[in-house]
């Protein structure tokens, strides 16, 4: 009886399948699916080396510090970094009073309540605050930013495949909207107000270029010179940072954890081999 | 039970005479993992995975534990209380990476555990039950790991709850009233994110239970082996301790090897960048995909794309993915060869490969976006699914030739080693 009903149910999932498939490949020959210009133009991105690739990689402070300034002076303007403390930039190497001064002069300021009269004000964000949004909420950000609303930057090298080289390529990648694309795809055409950007998903997006000249933002001396590439990178960095702040940490504990269990492996390894010793199996 | 020659335990210091006469738990340990277990002495690595799952169930409910210590179960602030968690409590990166690349090893370890059991014919009599119960603990494995994907409130989180609830909504008539009543509301929200929770907390302890009930059914017939040969007598087996602790160590030094390399190096690689997205249920994202461990399923939901007379093909889908589990429950006696091993079984080996070959093309396809060759692909994969267990393993069982099997377990080692058993050394069965 089982195995009559179960040849049952094997013939009818089994056979409906294949028919499904019949179905589906006349559909995919007589009709195969149209090309679209996102399948051929989007690209993936471009590959950049970072200080912190790879299991020995570490965070370069001072690259850090530099993709801090061109957020600060750049990005914070339209982006919001919510998760970040200021207090968590000591690990960029700014001691205490940099921190202190830093938060004390961001552009934007903490909401708070009036001590005296609790109606709504702000203050000076102190190191203990998060980043304060720049936008009092969504509709505000839309209403500024050509009805998008500019995404939380706290996890994007994470929220993004590829995270860091995605940040750099997205930042480097706008250009003029390639003319066969045009002629392929007239349907494609970049609308008004978007910019085109062969890194994002539908190539298309509301934020204007930011990084657009050189030395836009002022390095400190002796660092690199703050092109339009560097600074991507050195911001794509930063926000490595801010999504993964705990990185170093991880992976150094990760050396020491893998070199106590290859011992204690090996020792377990022993121990099995001399207990098997005179059992054959 | 036990094999007669299994030792007793003797406790030797006064205090454990005195425990053992008043509760025996020391006894009971000895009997279950100790050396009061005989286990045949031919097991090879894919042995070690039962011992590795209920590791892994520990990694689980430890750090899952502390977690939620730190979580807040309300949409508003969960996806901000794991971030918290993350950046701001001492070794929380480490909780939370462990538990999410926990849940993928625990995954790792059963499908190794249930392949292990398919090829070896583990599942076959006497051993059926075993093999119920541990179908029954990858249900509840599933149900809590879903749950679980939930919690962090991002937009994978989101938007897999929405699917995979969803399911419920293709009954015909009563479905959607079912669906609202499981998420308490129309869509995921509040609700459904605590119930999730309470859940989420729940079962793993309802998984520890069926463990139990799992190893008490396995320690009745006691352990298979490679042979599929049954015990026959004191020389086919070893005390589980010290020999399978052993091995078990070492096994589980070489996993925790394997987790760490993840946790610490590539803690992210088996996640998806959208979960890192808060919760939006204005934005759906281009591809909702499951975890990796639910992708065979997803391809068969998605394969059914014709509808079967009044059938949609939607619900098909859930039929059918639920029927790819369920018809498992009826393995023991759809395979009717009394050859347990697929070692002596030329023509299942065979078919067994194809299965995992089969399975392994399912899941990449559940894990592709659902545009063609993909579901074309999924639909052949599908199909030959359950002509396998359904119809293949039937006829096969019914026509095979089996090789010749070994005498005993002894005979087969020594065979190994090139010798030969003493024939008095194998009492009759």
């Amino acid at each position: 009886m089982v195995r009559i009903g179960a040849f049952l149910v094997g013939l009818f999932f089994s056979g409906w399948l294949l028919v499904s498939f019949l179905f589906g490949a006349v559909a995919y020959v007589s009709d195969p699916p149209a090309p679209t210009a996102e399948k051929e133009f989007h690209l993936v991105p471009r590959h950049v080396a970072f200080s912190f690739d790879g299991p020995l990689g570490h965070y370069d402070k001072q690259q850090l510090q530099r993709g801090f300034q061109v957020f600060k002076e750049v990005c914070s303007a339209c982006h919001s970094l919510k998760f970040v403390a200021f207090r968590d930039l000591e690990a960029l190497g700014y001691n205490e009073a940099e921190v202190k001064a830093i938060a004390k002069g961001w552009a934007i300021k903490t909401p708070d309540v009036d001590p005296a009269t609790g109606e709504a004000s702000s203050r000076d964000p102190v190191p203990a605050d998060h980043f304060p949004k720049p936008f009092a909420n969504d509709v505000a950000a839309r209403a500024a930013n050509n009805n998008a609303v500019p995404p939380d930057l706290s996890l994007m090298a994470k929220a993004r495949h590829h995270g860091p080289a995605y940040i750099y390529s997205l930042l480097t990648g706008f250009q003029d909207q390639p003319a066969d694309l045009i002629a392929k795809f007239p349907d494609s055409k970049t609308p008004e107000g978007l910019h085109y950007n062969p890194y994002f998903a539908n190539l298309n997006l509301a934020m204007a270029p930011p990084l657009t000249a050189e030395g836009q933002v002022t390095y400190a001396e002796g660092q690199p010179k703050p092109t339009v590439d560097q600074m991507s990178q050195d911001v794509a960095a930063f926000l490595t940072w801010a999504a993964e702040p705990k990185m170093e940490t991880r992976k150094s504990a990760g050396f020491a954890v893998l070199l106590f269990l290859i011992i204690a492996t090996g020792l377990a390894y022993m121990s099995y081999r001399n207990i098997w010793a005179d059992e054959k199996h | 039970m036990s094999f007669p020659w299994a030792k007793e335990y003797t406790p030797k210091v006064p205090l454990m005479k005195w425990l053992d006469d008043r509760l025996p738990l020391p006894r009971f340990v000895y009997n279950a993992v100790g050396g009061g277990y005989p286990v045949p002495r031919n097991l090879n690595f894919f042995w070690n995975f039962g011992v590795l799952s209920g590791l892994a169930l520990v990694i689980q409910i430890v750090t899952g534990i502390i977690m939620a210590m730190h979580y807040g179960a309300n949409d508003a602030v969960a996806f901000w209380t794991v971030e918290h968690t993350m950046r701001d409590v001492n070794a929380g990166w480490l909780m939370r990476y462990a538990h999410a690349n926990g849940a993928s090893f625990f995954f790792i370890v059963v499908y190794l555990h249930i392949f292990r059991g398919l090829y070896f014919g583990s599942y076959k009599a006497p051993r059926e039950m075993i093999w119920l119960l541990g179908l029954v603990i990858f249900l509840l494995m599933m149900a809590t790991a879903f749950m679980g994907y939930v919690l962090p409130w991002g937009q994978m989180s989101y938007w897999g709850a929405k699917v995979i609830t969803g399911l419920f909504g293709a009954i015909p008539v009563v479905g959607e009233p079912i669906q609202t009543w499981l998420l308490g509301g129309f869509a995921p929200g509040n609700a459904a994110l605590n119930r999730f929770f309470s859940l989420h907390y729940l079962l793993p302890f309802v998984i520890a239970a069926v463990v139990i009930l799992h190893i008490w059914a396995l320690h009745i017939p006691g352990s298979s082996n490679p042979t599929g040969v049954e015990v026959k007598g004191p020389q086919d087996t070893v005390p589980f301790h010290p020999y399978y602790t052993a091995k078990d160590g070492f096994g589980a030094g070489v996993f925790f090897i394997a987790f760490a390399i993840m946790v610490y190096f590539a803690p992210n690689f088996l996640g998806h960048p959208d979960n890192y997205i808060e919760a939006n249920p204005l934005s759906t994202p281009a591809h909702i995909v499951p975890e990796w461990y639910f992708w065979p399923f997803y391809a068969i939901l998605r394969a059914f794309t014709v509808d079967f007379f009044f059938i949609p093909a939607k619900l098909l889908g859930v039929l059918a993915m639920f029927a790819s589990i369920l018809l498992l429950f009826f393995l023991p006696w759809l395979d009717t060869s009394p050859v347990r091993s697929g070692r002596y079984r030329p023509l299942f080996r065979k078919f067994y490969w194809i299965l995992l070959l089969d399975v392994l093309v399912l899941g990449y396809c559940g894990g592709a976006p659902a545009e063609e060759p993909f579901v074309m692909i999924s639909q052949v994969a599908a199909a030959y699914y359950f002509a396998h267990f359904l119809i293949i393993l039937p006829l096969i069982a019914a026509y095979e030739k089996p090789l010749p099997l070994p005498g005993s377990i002894t005979e087969a080692v020594l065979a190994k080693h090139g010798e030969t058993a003493a024939p008095a050394a194998v009492p009759a069965e």
